[in-house]
């Protein structure tokens, strides 16, 4: 159980989110092709395959930031479209607030919410445009809430997944206001957004890193 | 999925290989993913560049040469280029006299290009953008993406290129280029869905008496699904829609085009286009040039898309001008 980030549970998180990509590839994929364009999963999977690589060539005493800056970089590098400037910004921006070698709940949780910020200026979406937002912003506010109530990490974690899911989750009867969901207008309803699905196995992916 | 490849991982690379081969007359830079002219850099010239994802072909690396592109950057299918792609292709072509991006309008790649003019800049490279965003199948509002950018770019390209050519500056270049997208509008209709590779099975299924109406070119539906009719009504359909969202009026000309998704028989484009002509004949606007084929593609995708760009003699003049490139040769 870790009550800190550090650079073996930032390389756990980060490793596990490129299983989480491997493995849900496919529901990716088909809930991408069902209002997008059916490339989700294999791009992110291109994505953190080099992730895993990247991550490999650091110092073991590398700072947890920077293992996710390295990480955000990669993903620029290698994904394309707009979830690799999306998750790589996220990821970068994140990863430059958080230079020491442990970082707290509550640094986490403003690391992260500075990596949202991020993506919102990029992307220009607001929480309920049916997008990845839809379900960081919930997670993040989980983190900051678990923060302020002197949660620990691996529990805030686990909140922050099941917020996290249950934003991507509601993203089923929204319109899209933004992506490429949003050319299908109306037609975009009844379906979840792959990329808030996505950001939900992430944030799985540290609450099952810090449950180890 | 039947298609002529390998792998779908390995489809770009391998595509990219073909390109090589079949033109040598260009620089092809398969580990940084740029084509470029071969004379590039040319001192003075500014450097036209553009990019997107792959599937789309011959956009865009079949409109590089002289004329038109310096360069262009594949992504993978249906998937923005990334940053460093566009870096590699802006160091390749750039000529002192900076660098304009053509741009189609979507998340991704306005993103991605936006980060590699950051990278260029920081460089010592100026950057201008031309957004290209032609598709009336999507409103155009802050709350939305905006117009996806489609056939238009075609437009754009020749005549940006057409002006680079004779040395014009980059704000000439830019606003030239800017001033075609805004005088263009297209919308599309598709007869079957795309398959994208790595999905393995088309975007969305149709039965057989069905089109979808105001498709884009990524494989995603339409707006609405509609019984198929004959074309002469289909394409009324399709100029009444376009027209509503231009600013043309009795007396004036257009560049038309009527463009292939893929998998349309050009006699089909044709007949298309005989309809198109005489209905714009009966609004009373005169199409000045055209192109008729498969330029602005959606991978297997069956349908046409039509572009309308209000012409003025600068545009017509630089439409006009001499154009070598793998997918279009013209003068």
């Amino acid at each position: 159980m870790s009550f800190t980030l550090d650079h073996q549970l930032a390389l756990a998180w980060l490793r596990a989110a490129a299983a989480a990509v491997e493995r849900e590839q496919q529901r990716l994929t088909d809930l991408d092709a069902a209002i997008g364009d059916g490339d989700h999963g294999s791009n992110l999977r291109r994505g953190f395959t080099a992730v895993t690589e990247a991550l490999a060539a650091l110092p073991a005493d590398a700072p947890p930031g920077e293992l996710l800056t390295k990480a955000g970089t990669t993903l620029i590098s290698k994904v394309g479209g707009a979830s690799g400037p999306l998750y790589g910004s996220a990821l970068r921006t994140a990863g430059r607030a958080l230079p020491a070698p442990t970082a707290d709940l509550t640094a986490l949780a403003e690391g992260l919410r500075a990596g949202l910020t991020a993506v919102q200026k990029l992307g220009g979406a607001a929480v309920g445009d049916k997008t990845m937002v839809d379900a960081f912003e919930p997670a993040v506010a989980a983190l900051e809430r678990a923060a302020f109530d002197g949660f620990s990490l691996r529990e805030a974690a686990a909140l922050a997944a099941e917020a996290a899911q249950a934003g991507a989750r509601a993203t089923v009867p929204l319109e899209a206001r933004k992506g490429r969901a949003s050319y299908l207008g109306p037609r975009s309803v009844g379906h979840q957004d792959p990329g808030a699905t996505s950001t939900a196995l992430l944030f799985q992916a540290l609450a099952d890193a810090t449950g180890r | 999925m039947k298609k002529l490849i390998n792998t779908p991982e390995t489809v770009l690379d391998d595509t990219l290989t073909g390109f090589a081969a079949a033109h040598p007359e260009l620089t092809v830079d398969r580990e940084a993913r740029v084509i470029h002219r071969a004379d590039a850099p040319r001192a003075g010239k500014v450097a036209l560049v553009s990019g997107g994802g792959s599937g789309h072909e011959p956009l865009h690396a079949g409109f590089v040469g002289p004329g038109m592109l310096d360069a262009a950057c594949p992504g993978e299918i249906f998937t923005s280029p990334v940053p460093d792609q566009m870096l590699a292709a802006v160091k390749a072509v750039h000529g002192g006299a900076g660098v304009v991006f053509v741009v189609k309008n979507y998340t991704g790649d306005v993103l991605n290009f936006e980060l590699a003019a950051e990278l260029a800049a920081d460089e010592g490279i100026e950057v201008r953008t031309v957004l290209v965003d032609d598709d009336v199948a999507v409103k155009d509002s802050t709350w939305t993406a905006g117009r996806r950018g489609t056939g238009a770019t075609v437009v754009v390209e020749k005549v940006a290129g057409a002006l680079a050519e004779r040395g014009a500056d980059a704000a000439a270049v830019a606003s030239v280029g800017q001033r075609a997208n805004a005088a263009s509008r297209s919308f599309a209709v598709a007869l079957t869905a795309a398959t994208v590779p790595a999905a393995g099975r088309p975007g969305f299924e149709l039965p057989a008496d069905e089109i979808e109406v105001g498709v884009g070119i990524h494989g995603e539906p339409g707006r609405r699904r509609e019984r198929l009719r004959p074309a002469h009504e289909l394409v009324a359909e399709v100029v009444a829609t376009v027209l509503a969202e231009h600013t043309l009026s009795a007396g004036d000309e257009v560049i038309a085009l009527v463009n292939g998704l893929g998998a349309t028989p050009l006699h089909e484009l044709y007949l298309v286009y005989g309809e198109v002509a005489a209905q714009l004949a009966e609004h009373g606007i005169t199409i000045a040039r055209n192109l008729v084929g498969n330029y602005v593609t959606s991978l297997d995708m069956a349908g046409f898309s039509l572009t309308l760009t209000k012409a003025d003699a600068e545009l017509l003049e630089l439409w006009d001008a001499p154009a070598r490139t793998p997918a279009l040769r013209i003068g």
